[in-house]
């Protein structure tokens, strides 16, 4: 039998604090709609919130790609910006490279990365100085899912 | 408790989604960094913060929260405003500071998490 998967693009774009988190709550909406336990949605919502908010302070524009499959959901958030120097570091709980203003409106804990990091199964950062960041995060719910 | 009663007992301003203060209250988080909120909050809990950008109901919204109370005078921006309106998040505002938001809220049974 073929495999049901389904998938959405959202653009995000950077220095839009007017409009941020609006693609979060896109994929938060779908979830439920499709009937997702409700920590597994909270899992989701951190890392996306937290992965496109890296894109609004810290990079030009970006796109998050969301897949779901029935065993597994994955979000890509690729984006045109600065990229990370060294990700070891940025991985680092209270690391933040954010501006005072940024930082005055609450951003730039340095707690976006580590966050994402404990709410999925699997992460990839891949980052090249001067060109952007691919954030890969794979999360699987504790039941597989049917729908469609 | 409902969110009307803490308006009532807190004598909170109502800014913004009058028709959610229906809502039940379930705890309480209190912190002004958007991604320990993202983190630590919990599905109906009310949120202290002198934070009044748009941004709060995001997080409001993505973490299911109650409503958010802005402290020690905080104004929302006119854009938080309107995305509260939209997405029906309550902006409740206060003339006291955080600490003394909180010490009343607790003493009405509304606490956090331990
Ligand atoms: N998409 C991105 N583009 C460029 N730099 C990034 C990106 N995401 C994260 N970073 C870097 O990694 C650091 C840590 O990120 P994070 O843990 O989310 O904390 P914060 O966003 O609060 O600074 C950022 O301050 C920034 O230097
Ligand atoms: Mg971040």
């Amino acid at each position: 039998m073929e495999e049901k998967v389904l998938e959405w693009d959202y653009e995000i774009n950077g220095k839009d604090f007017r409009n941020a988190g609006k693609v979060s709550s896109k994929v938060k909406e779908i979830l439920k709609e499709l009937g997702f336990d409700p920590d597994f949605v909270r899992r989701v919502a951190i890392a996306s919130y937290e992965a496109e908010m890296n894109v609004v302070c810290h990079a030009e524009r970006g796109v998050l790609h969301l897949t779901i499959s029935p065993e597994e959901l994955r979000i890509v958030v690729k984006d045109k910006g600065p990229g990370i120097q060294d990700i070891e570091l940025a991985m680092q709980e209270g690391y933040s490279t954010a501006s005072p203003e940024i930082r005055e409106m609450g951003f730039g804990a340095g707690m976006g990365l580590p966050n994402i990091k404990k709410n999925v199964d699997k992460l990839n950062i891949a980052s090249t100085v001067g060109e952007g960041t691919v954030v890969d995060m794979l999360i699987k719910p504790s039941s597989i899912r049917e729908f469609g | 408790m409902k969110l009307t009663r803490i308006v009532e007992e807190l004598k909170l301003t109502v800014k913004a989604a009058q028709g959610g203060l229906d809502r039940e209250v379930r705890g309480g988080y209190a912190s002004d960094l958007l991604s320990d909120v993202m983190a630590n909050s919990r599905e109906g809990d009310i949120w202290v913060t002198i934070q009044g950008h748009p941004n709060i109901v995001a997080i409001a919204t993505l973490r299911d929260l109650a409503g958010i109370i802005l402290a020690n005078g905080r104004q929302p921006d006119a854009d938080t405003l309107q995305r509260a309106e939209e997405e029906g998040v309550p902006i409740l505002c206060s003339s006291l500071p955080t600490f003394e938001v909180v010490g009343r809220l607790y003493r009405l049974g509304i606490y956090g998490q331990g």
